[in-house]
């Protein structure tokens, strides 16, 4: 019998489920696009059956690391760019978990860049949400990896000499297997692309707009946009790393030319998640090792291990 | 009668000097010798200078000796700039001359003179003289070539050894059978007896011979790294994450060998940020595990360390010393990274640290590192150095004839968060102000607990995990936290033994004090003091944080004045005795040691007669007077 009675429950789940009893009131600004992150969350969770007790979601340091407080369910709220490292050990633990990480642009494609890329490359089967609003907001303004060149703010006073970086190639081309862009003012793709996100067994990478009204843009700065699925402008294989490559390219390109292109860019159904992987070079075992600490396993003990030291 | 071997074998990196001397170490054990390996090498995978000493004797052998008595240089077969003037020297001769100034009065050299030319070694003939050393040259090389491959030089050099020592060749050939087989097998045999039987023939000049002892159960040989990684396993850890570093490389080695064996999880992951952030994320997820790294690489991992204490996520972290700043010099131990390890990371540390002084406290304190992390849910640190680390010695088998642990510690089964009167109000509260349990621990669900769900934040938070900023619920929470180190300083002193170890005489006028691996070489210095008519009796500490208050203060308060030995220039250990008990200044002398080698016995013991008699402590060494001295 499992010591894990919430995992699996397959049950009708309401989406009011996974707001807090006692909810603290948000600290995000009216208008944030974090709200959208939270509620599209919560939709695809209920969505996907899944109870607020068999889900981790790891978060990082910033407004978007705040999801944990309002999202009700196991929550680890982490150091600065280190979800990703908390939330894959988590899911090595006990695969079972459903194991979600989120955090901002700084969060994720700065001081965690390198977490993303590895995590990535392994290709853990998680969702990693990145709230990309194109600026550091709870420290109030300053030039993020994902601003755009030539963005002033106090710590870049003459206008940022940096490209900014490019998450979905960067994801891409370290190894996620499904990788997507949506945006806050689209909440019910958000919704849809977030439960495909969570279905995917794989490293899933979803790039969230979140506009946010304090320190750069309004919403209505990301309307209108594009869902690239949907609009004939833009005809390309999703399962084609090549054509998906570009496709990226142009995306990363156009939101700074005010063209907001949202949807699925990548999808690998074939690749390996990294449980798999692992398993199959024998170094993890077929049951969560979680479970073990509760079954009546007979434990290893070193005194059976010592012929090699006589 | 010979008492005691102090063997040294030198090379370069690369040829096998690591692999032999363990063989030759575990042979000596079988033949009923106590043993104990100290190992020289440098960072570089090729070449250079690099030498094992094995002690052996009859009786407990429990660290280095001064000096030693019988060499083997099998020559630097990865030597390069054999100029003079070169930067590193003439290499080629380096296994010979490096080694000639620690070898005792009447020492016995062998050296492989199909490598090295004795003409490039200056002054040896009369260095030879001076010093009454019986050299015996024979080109170790040709032999192994002509019967094998060149490596297999040190098989032939162990022949020359086992000869001239008079020391029964069974024991290695026993050890070859268990290791090798086929044409290796018989090549390597044929090499043995072949040089064997040479040496028979040679007439000697030294007394030195094998010494002879027996053991009353089997024994076992292992390093320190060894030990802490089956005192892991014997907790039931199965997940490590690391990335390598020399010296902690080791117990990360070890680990990834055994966890697939026994349906563990072993990670190699990008940074030892992540490496610890893993760590700490399995044991959320209700699994036991552990990272680890030495200097550089813990540096990284001060935020996931401040992140385990504020979120109160168990987790065993090992450090292993080597001398720094920086990256210092990789393969030579120091103990100057106590105060890192103690204080790193923002705000007021809650965090236990040991440091094991020997290979059996090593598997004994890991274990205890696993239970209190556990069951106090903070981290727990084994703090150990590059000498520890590779140190062979050999303990009793049945030393390790122990129950396995695997609980979890202070946690709940999903009954008793049903159960739990606090969770009357619908919210399990994972950070209870005042939980039952007055050791200032509470219990925590683990994730796909069915209503046991929780936030865990960096962020200080109410009893239900919600991040506050409030007064009193901050005072309320960081006292708790701190209560639990006072707890965990109750709970050890209650043990019926203690982690710090004593000897010599409870009246002693003078005391040794020592931290971690030095344990040994301080308590052979003692007995060599007290046979020389001083007075004195060593204390060697594990428990750096909580600090053992009132076993300090009690042999402090039983001896007139006492010097604190170890490995650093800033006298760490003693500063952390001053700050935990406020006073005892003017009793406390200090002798350091920082050229990147451990303490020898007399070291220790000319350290002491300085305080005793004034004399001057050895060159090698740094005494500092007491204040006010």
């Amino acid at each position: 019998m499992s010591a894990f009675n919430a995992i699996g429950e397959n049950r009708e789940v309401e989406r009011e489920e996974f707001t807090p009893g006692i909810e603290p009131q948000a600290t995000w600004c009216p208008g944030c696009g974090d709200f959208a992150v939270l509620k599209s969350l919560k939709g695809a969770m209920s969505d996907l059956g899944k109870s607020p007790d068999e889900i981790l979601l790891a978060t990082g340091i910033g407004c978007s690391g705040k999801l944990s407080s309002y999202f009700e369910s196991y929550g680890f709220h982490t150091i600065h760019g280190r979800s990703l490292p908390i939330a894959r050990a988590a899911k090595l633990a006990n695969p079972d978990l459903e194991v979600i990480a989120a955090g901002g642009d700084g969060d994720g494609y700065g001081i965690g860049g390198n977490h993303f890329m590895h995590t990535a490359r392994e290709n853990h089967d998680m969702t990693y949400i990145v709230f990309n609003n194109e600026i550091f907001g709870l420290t109030k303004g300053q030039t993020s990896p994902t601003s755009p060149k030539g963005h002033k703010s106090k710590t870049q006073p003459h206008g940022s000499a940096k490209d900014p970086i490019r998450p979905l190639s960067l994801a891409l081309t370290s190894g996620a297997s499904y990788v997507a862009r949506t945006a806050a003012v689209n909440p019910n793709q958000a919704q849809e692309i977030l439960t495909e996100a969570i279905e995917h067994d794989g490293f899933a990478h979803v790039d969230f707009l979140t506009q946010c009204p304090t320190w750069n843009k309004d919403a209505k700065q990301y309307v209108p946009y594009v869902d690239v699925q949907q609009n004939d402008d833009y005809d390309f294989d999703i399962t084609d790393r090549k054509e998906a490559a570009e496709m990226m390219y142009e995306t990363e390109s156009a939101l700074y030319e005010g063209k907001v292109l949202t949807g699925r860019f990548y999808h690998d159904e074939n690749r390996h998640s990294y449980g798999s992987e692992k398993r199959s070079v024998g170094e993890m075992p077929d049951e969560p090792l979680a479970e073990r600490y509760h079954d009546d396993y007979e434990w290893e003990r070193s005194y059976d291990l010592l012929d090699a030291h006589k | 009668m010979t008492q005691e071997l102090v063997w040294r074998i030198a090379g370069g990196s690369g040829d096998g000097i690591d692999s032999t001397s363990q063989n030759f170490a575990k042979a000596l054990m079988r033949s009923g010798l106590d043993v104990f390996t100290h190992r020289h090498y440098p960072s570089r995978i090729r070449g250079g200078h690099t030498y094992v000493e094995i002690r052996a004797g009859p009786d407990s052998v429990r660290s280095r000796g001064d000096g030693y008595n019988f060499l083997l240089a099998l020559g630097d077969s990865f030597a390069r700039n054999p100029q003079e003037d070169a930067y590193y020297g003439n290499e080629e001769v380096k296994p010979l001359a490096e080694n000639l100034d620690e070898l005792r009065e009447g020492g016995v050299i062998v050296y492989d003179e199909g490598l090295v030319d004795i003409d490039d070694v200056p002054d040896f003939e009369q260095r030879v003289e001076e010093n009454g050393w019986h050299v015996y040259p024979m080109d170790l090389r040709a032999i192994a070539r002509e019967h094998g491959r060149e490596v297999m030089r040190n098989t032939a050099g162990v022949g020359a050894t086992a000869a001239l020592l008079e020391y029964d060749m069974e024991h290695i050939q026993g050890l070859m059978e268990d290791r090798m087989s086929g044409e290796v097998l018989q090549a390597n045999l044929d090499i043995l007896q072949m040089v064997y039987d040479e040496v028979e023939e040679m007439e000697f000049s030294h007394d030195l011979r094998m010494p002879e002892g027996s053991h009353d159960e089997e024994q076992v040989l292992l390093s320190g790294s060894n030990a802490i990684a089956y005192g892991a396993i014997d907790e039931g850890c199965r997940f490590i994450a690391g990335y390598p570093m020399t010296p902690w490389t080791e117990v990360f080695t070890l680990m990834t060998q055994h966890l697939p064996e026994i349906g563990g999880i072993s990670e190699q992951v990008e940074d030892e940020i992540a490496a610890a952030a893993l760590a700490l994320g399995a044991s959320h997820a209700g699994v036991k595990a552990m990272s680890g790294s030495s200097g550089g690489g813990f540096a990284l991992m001060s935020e996931p360390l401040g992140l385990a204490e504020m979120t109160e996520t168990p987790v065993v972290l090992v450090e292993a010393m080597r001398a720094g700043p920086s990256t210092g010099m990789p393969t030579k131990p120091e103990q100057a990274d106590l105060e890192h390890v103690l204080y790193t990371s923002q705000g007021d540390s809650s965090r236990v640290v040991f440091a094991p002084g020997n290979v059996a406290e090593a598997y004994d304190q890991t274990r205890a590192a696993f239970r209190i992390a556990y069951d106090y849910q903070l981290p727990a640190i084994v703090l150990y150095d590059q000498k520890l680390s590779g140190e062979l010695r050999n303990v009793d088998e049945s030393f390790f004839d122990r129950e396995p642990n695997p609980d979890l510690g202070s946690t709940l089964s999903e009954e008793e968060i049903a159960e739990a009167a606090h969770h009357a109000s619908g919210k399990f509260q994972r950070f209870q102000h005042d939980p039952d349990n007055d050791k200032g621990v509470s219990p925590r669900s683990i994730p796909g607990q069915k209503d046991g769900r929780f936030l865990a934040t960096g962020n200080e938070h109410t009893p239900e995990g919600h991040i506050s900023e409030d007064p009193e619920n901050r005072v309320a929470q960081l006292s708790r936290r701190r209560r639990k180190l006072e707890s965990i300083r109750e709970e050890l002193d209650a043990e019926e033994s203690s982690h710090q170890t004593y000897h010599g005489p409870d009246d002693a006028d003078y005391g040794i004090i020592t931290f971690g691996s030095q344990q040994g070489t301080v308590l052979e210095a003692v007995d060599r003091l007290n046979d020389a008519g001083h007075d004195v009796r060593a204390l060697g500490v594990s428990d750096m944080m909580p600090f053992p208050d009132a076993e300090m203060i009690e042999f402090l308060e039983s001896v007139e004045e006492a010097m604190v030995v170890e490995m650093n220039g800033s006298a760490q250990f003693r500063g952390l005795i001053q700050k935990e008990l406020g006073r005892f200044g003017p009793k406390l002398n200090s002798l350091l040691k920082y050229n990147g080698d451990p303490f020898e016995p007399h070291e220790v013991v000319e350290g002491s007669e300085a305080i005793i008699e004034g004399d001057e402590p050895a060159p090698t060494t740094e005494f500092v007077p007491a204040a006010g001295d």
